[in-house]
């Protein structure tokens, strides 16, 4: 793998970087060092952290020197040619885009001179890839949003947006994982939690995952969501080829 | 059975050594700000180094005792006192029920750290006690400190063997200037050579805008090359980040995961400890070393650690 530098971010952590783009290409090959960091630990590393271009490895020095891992980090990078044809995975969210939801539909609607029907299809046929999460736990930055569904942000930010909320914000789209302040169009909302501290898995997907909406009536929306509160609701899961 | 909070103080959270783990999907760490004061307390009071304590900010809170138990107050002076006499601190302390222990303004230090034999009982969140407060998870409900808050012990004892050797000299972070030990990167290639030289010679003043998350200075501006917005990646602890104003702001246990702007360096791990318990005002000064002395610097300090240990008798 040509390009690949290894940054210093202390005497703790080390940072992968394989571009300074965000491009799918360079984060399909960050998800799949990633993984393979995962299948094939090295003693000391603490945790590590993908992003739009980087992968920054945390780890212990009284186990692993900076020299030692900086070698075996630069090693790996040469195997990854091998192994980046991944599997896709794709997690499908429901959600429900009917008016009581989306408050924003209409300024969408006016900004894109697309009908409502037309939003809710074209954003709910998309995968999306996700290219790291940050900010919020669980909250996705994904990428491949229609270039026609594009909608500049709220003038005047929402003091407390409610979890599950999915939402435009310019060329963004994504899920807000928890109750929080946020300046993105709203249209539409899931019954789905993508984070809750008391699941196994507090976070629902991990960067270089896909994401699929899927378009729900108010109806199933209620119903799912009693069968989240119960915790008998889990998402269907696409796996398939790149 | 543990201890009440009659007033909670500016903010007094519980916290170990943070939450690692999970910051790939965006919890930031959390966990002690001064990592040295905890341990010490923990290793005071016989407990294992991660325990949960009480962390207490620039002014303390008073509590009470409902249950006897040993403590260890270590880190920042608050002038700590028990029924109104002065508590000695980096000493375990045995308490009886209803005795009251009340914290002042920081006189030397920012923060203090109060640890009780057996820990305090809170459940642990993803594998930590630590409170996100961004997040609203683990310690005590997820929150700071209130009134009329009962936190549990979980299983404290009366006395510990070798009650007299538990103890330590006491720490003073009062010195009219702080070096932070740095090494460059991740992105020191974003910022001119004259404003690296800025940076490693320059004397930054410590800002009121200091908290957990991080430590905003002031001091000449940092020059940089064509910008110093980045794509967003990982913020170690320490990291320094410096924005278009070219003022550093240096993070803390609860940084953002990641973040978009240019860091010029990271401070050592040892000596964030020391960087902590400043306050407004204070002077502070960056020196360069690399990674292979600052990974010895934390060998050296593990040893301290063991010696420590063996002094008190643990």
């Amino acid at each position: 793998m040509t390009g690949v530098r290894i940054l210093t971010a202390g005497d703790s952590a080390l940072t992968v970087e394989f571009g300074n783009e965000i491009s799918e290409e360079i984060n399909r090959q960050i998800s799949a060092y990633n993984r393979m960091l995962l299948e094939h630990p090295i003693c000391g590393i603490v945790e590590a952290v993908p992003t739009f271009r980087s992968l920054t490895v945390y780890y212990d020095s009284q186990i692993i020197s900076y020299q030692k891992l900086k070698k075996k980090l630069m090693r790996l990078t040469e195997q990854l040619q091998i192994t980046a044809a991944a599997k896709r995975r794709i997690i499908e969210i429901p959600v429900c885009y009917e008016e009581a939801f989306a408050p924003d539909m209409s300024n969408v609607m006016n900004h894109t001179g697309l009908s409502k029907e037309e939003i809710v299809k074209r954003h709910s046929s998309k995968d999306y890839l996700i290219y790291m999460l940050g900010f919020l736990p669980g909250f996705a930055y994904l990428g491949g949003m229609d270039k026609e569904l594009i909608t500049p942000r709220l003038q005047s930010p929402r003091v407390k947006i409610e979890a599950g909320s999915v939402g435009i914000g310019g060329e963004q789209t994504g899920i807000y994982p928890l109750d929080s302040p946020g300046g993105w169009q709203l249209i539409g909302k899931t019954p789905v939690k993508p984070y809750d501290p008391e699941r196994e898995k507090p976070i629902l997907y991990e960067a270089g995952d896909y994401i699929r909406f899927r378009a729900i009536d108010g109806k199933t929306f209620y119903e799912i969501r009693e069968l989240v509160q119960k915790g008998a609701y889990s998402c269907k899961i696409i796996e398939g080829g790149v | 059975m543990g201890v009440l909070v009659k007033q909670p103080g500016v903010l007094t959270t519980v916290q170990d050594k943070g939450r690692a783990g999970y910051q790939s999907s965006g919890f930031n760490v959390s966990g002690c700000m001064d990592q040295k004061a905890f341990r010490i307390a923990n290793i005071l009071v016989g407990n294992g180094e991660e325990e949960a304590v009480l962390e207490m900010t620039l002014m303390g809170p008073s509590l009470m005792i409902l249950a006897d138990a040993v403590i260890a107050v270590t880190g920042g002076d608050l002038q700590p006192k028990l029924n109104e006499k002065p508590l000695p601190m980096y000493r375990a302390v045995s308490v009886k029920r209803g005795d009251e222990i009340t914290f002042g303004f920081a006189k030397d230090g920012s923060r203090a750290y109060m640890a009780v034999n057996g820990g305090f009982s809170v459940p642990g969140v993803m594998g930590s006690k630590s409170t996100n407060l961004k997040c609203k998870i683990g310690g005590f409900l997820g929150r700071k400190l209130q009134a009329n808050d009962l936190i549990p012990f979980a299983s404290p004892k009366t006395a510990l063997p070798s009650m007299e050797s538990r103890r330590l000299e006491g720490v003073t972070y009062k010195e009219k200037e702080t070096v932070l030990r740095v090494i460059l990167g991740p992105q020191e290639d974003y910022f001119t050579e004259e404003g690296i030289m800025t940076f490693l010679s320059g004397e930054y003043t410590v800002t009121g805008e200091f908290d957990r998350m991080g430590c905003r200075l002031e001091g000449k501006s940092i020059s940089y090359k064509n910008g110093v917005d980045i794509i967003s990646d990982a913020i170690a602890l320490g990291s320094v980040q410096v924005p278009s104003h070219g003022k550093p702001i240096i993070m803390l246990a609860d940084r953002q995961t990641t973040g978009g702007y240019a860091k010029i360096a990271t401070v050592i791990s040892v000596d964030i400890p020391k960087l902590v318990q400043r306050s407004i005002g204070d002077k502070i000064r960056f020196q360069k070393v690399n990674v292979k002395q600052a990974q010895k610097l934390i060998k050296q300090e593990e040893r301290e650690f063991i010696k420590l240990k063996r002094k008190i008798g643990e």
